[in-house]
C-alpha cells in the first residue's frame, strides 16, 4: 500500500480498517544469494539498496530479536555531517543527502528534521580547531557557519552566559543537521525492503557460521540452517562476537553508552546543541522531551546499562550548560553497545575469509550514517569493491597505518 | 560498580580510570612478523561478552596500576590483584 494524503482520508472515513502490515514478517527459505545479519537501521538499508539500486532481490535479513530493538532504538537520534578528515566527511555528507530524500524515496515518514547541529566552543584552542573543521567542510561542500557569543546567545538566550566557568565563546552551526525519528527510519526501511521482495526473519539467531573448502557460504540459525553466497554482517556492539564465529579478532571493543530523556515541556530547545567544556549533547522531540546524553561509561560492557557517576556527570554537564534544567525530571535512562573501534571511525570492508562481509565499528556516530551505510554496505556486496566514499573504512587501515582518527586519541577506544 | 583495590579496599567506581584489556606482554621488536604481533598488540582485542581482564589505574586513591577481572556483561567483579604482581600469569 502506497502512503499518500488519499490513503489517509480514505482510512480516516472507514473507520482505519483498512490498514496492512507495513512489511512481512518472513519465515526463512533454505538459500539466498546475500544474508544480512542484523536487523537494526543498517541492516534493513543495506537489504533495502540491494534490491532497489543493486537489483539483488534474493536477500533476507536475519534478526534475532525483534528489528530496530538494538542500537537503531538505542540513539539520540542525531544526524550531521560535521566531519573533519577526508575519509570520513564526503560519506556522512552523502547521508545527510541521503536523509534529505529519504521520506520521499521510501515513501514513509522519518521525521527527519533540519533543525540544526550547533557546537560550542569555550576556549581559543577550541575556537581554532572548530574554524578548522568549518573550512575542511566548505571545502567538502558542507554548509558550516562559525558564530560569535552574541549571534549564539540571540539564538538560545538560555544558555549560561554569565557566570559559566568555560564561557561560550561561540559555536560552529551545521544548519543541514539535524534529527530524525529513529524508529521510523527502521520501520521505513524494513517496509521499503520488505516491498521489494527482501524476507525480514525476526527471532532468528545466528549461531554459527558455516565454512566450507575455506569460504562462508551460509549461517546456522535458531531456525536451521541458511545458505548464502554472500554473508553481510551488521551487528555493531555485537561484531566481535560474530566475528569469532569465523575465529577473527577485530579492531574493536564494546562499551555502553547511556543516553536520556526528560519529561515533556513546551518547545525549548529549537536545534541540536552540544556542550564544548564537557561531553554533553542535547535535542528536544517533537513530544517535548529533552533527549540527551555524554560520554562513554569507559570500560568493556555488554550488559545494555550504565553505572550512576556517568548519569551524575551527564546531568552536572547538562546543568553547566543550562541551569535552567535543574528542576526537570528525568523520565528514562538507557544503555546501548557500542562497537567502539580503535580509531574512532567505521569498518565497511570484506572480512579475510571468503564470502564474508564486515560493517562495524560504528562507535556511537551509527545512527547519523545509517542510509549511506547501508548504500555502501550494498555497493560492496553488490560490486565487490568499495564505494567511492567509502573507500577510507577498510579493515586493514590498522595494518597500514591510513587510521582515521578525528579525535586524535590512539588505540583507546573508551577515550574516542 | 565497586573494585576491592588490594591497598585500599572497596572503593567506589568514580574513584578509578580504565584504561582497557590487559592483553598479553608486550612483543618482540626484532625478528620475523614484528608488524604483525604488534597489529595483534596494539590494535585487536577478543572483547568477550563474559570475564575480561583489564587495566585500571586508582586514580584518586592509592595510584595503583590493577589487573581487574570482570563480567562484561554483568559487571560483577571477579578478581583484582596489582597489575605488577599479575603479570604473565
Amino acid at each position: 500500500m502506497r502512503y499518500s494524503l488519499w490513503t489517509l482520508l480514505r482510512e480516516a472515513c472507514s473507520g482505519h480498517r483498512g490498514w496492512k502490515p507495513a512489511w512481512r514478517d518472513a519465515s526463512p527459505k533454505s538459500a539466498y544469494e546475500v544474508i544480512v545479519i542484523g536487523g537494526g537501521g543498517h541492516g534493513l538499508a543495506t537489504a533495502y539498496y540491494l534490491a532497489k539500486v543493486y537489483g539483488v532481490r534474493e536477500v533476507a535479513v536475519l534478526e534475532k530479536g525483534g528489528i530496530g530493538l538494538g542500537n537503531a532504538g538505542r540513539n539520540t537520534t542525531i544526524i550531521r555531517s560535521n566531519y573533519l578528515l577526508p575519509g570520513n566527511n564526503p560519506f556522512y555528507e552523502f547521508s545527510m543527502r541521503l536523509w534529505e530524500g529519504l521520506e520521499r524515496d521510501l515513501n514513509y515518514n522519518a521525521m527527519v528534521s533540519q533543525r540544526g547541529v550547533l557546537n560550542l566552543f569555550h576556549s581559543d584552542a577550541q575556537r581554532d580547531a572548530y574554524v578548522r573543521r568549518g573550512n575542511a567542510m566548505r571545502l567538502h561542500g558542507v554548509d558550516a557557519e562559525l558564530l560569535d557569543r552574541e549571534a549564539v546567545r540571540r539564538m538560545l538566550p538560555f544558555l549560561e552566559f554569565e557566570t559559566a566557568r568555560f564561557p561560550i565563546q561561540g559555536g560552529l552551526l551545521q544548519c543541514r543537521g539535524g534529527t530524525a525519528r529513529h524508529d521510523a527510519v527502521v520501520w521505513g526501511y524494513a517496509r521499503a525492503a520488505s516491498g521489494l521482495g527482501v524476507d525480514i526473519v525476526q527471532n532468528c539467531e545466528v549461531t554459527d557460521l558455516v565454512r566450507e573448502g575455506g569460504r562462508i557460504v551460509g549461517v546456522n540459525t535458531s531456525r536451521g540452517e541458511i545458505r548464502a553466497r554472500k554473508v553481510a554482517v551488521a551487528v555493531a556492539g555485537h561484531s566481535s562476537r560474530v566475528a569469532a564465529m569465523a575465529g577473527l579478532r577485530l579492531p574493536i571493543e564494546t562499551h555502553v553508552l547511556q543516553a536520556f530523556v526528560s519529561e515533556a515541556v513546551k518547545p525549548l530547545i529549537p536545534c541540536v546543541v552540544t556542550f564544548g567544556a564537557g561531553h554533553f549533547y542535547v535535542s528536544q522531540s517533537d513530544k517535548g522531551g529533552l533527549v540527551f546524553g555524554g560520554d562513554l561509561d569507559g570500560y568493556n560492557s555488554y550488559a545494555q546499562r550504565g553505572n550512576l557517576p556517568m548519569v551524575e556527570e551527564v546531568c552536572a554537564s547538562g546543568m553547566a550548560l543550562m541551569p535552567m534544567i535543574g528542576r526537570l525530571r528525568l523520565l528514562r535512562s538507557w544503555g546501548g553497545m557500542m562497537d567502539m573501534s580503535m580509531d574512532g571511525s567505521p569498518i565497511i570492508d570484506r572480512a579475510p575469509l571468503e564470502g564474508l562481509y564486515l560493517n562495524a565499528g560504528w562507535c556511537y556516530g551509527g545512527f547519523k550514517a545509517t542510509p549511506a551505510s547501508g548504500y555502501c554496505f550494498a555497493h560492496l556486496l553488490a560490486r565487490e569493491e568499495s564505494h567511492e566514499v567509502a573507500r577510507a573504512f577498510r579493515l586493514d587501515r590498522f595494518a597500514t597505518g591510513h587510521l582515521l582518527d578525528e579525535k586524535g586519541q590512539g588505540p583507546h577506544p573508551n577515550l574516542h | 560498580m565497586r573494585i576491592a583495590c588490594p591497598f585500599c579496599g572497596e572503593r567506589d567506581l568514580s574513584e578509578f580510570t580504565c584504561l582497557g584489556d590487559a592483553g598479553g606482554p608486550r612483543p618482540a621488536p626484532e625478528g620475523e612478523g614484528a608488524v604483525a604481533r604488534f597489529l595483534e598488540a596494539v590494535y585487536l582485542r577478543d572483547n568477550p561478552a563474559g570475564v575480561h581482564r583489564e587495566l585500571w589505574y586508582h586514580a584518586s586513591g592509592c595510584g595503583s596500576w590493577l589487573r581487574v577481572t570482570r563480567d562484561t556483561r554483568t559487571h560483577e567483579v571477579l578478581a583484582v590483584r596489582f597489575a605488577r604482581e599479575a603479570r604473565g600469569t
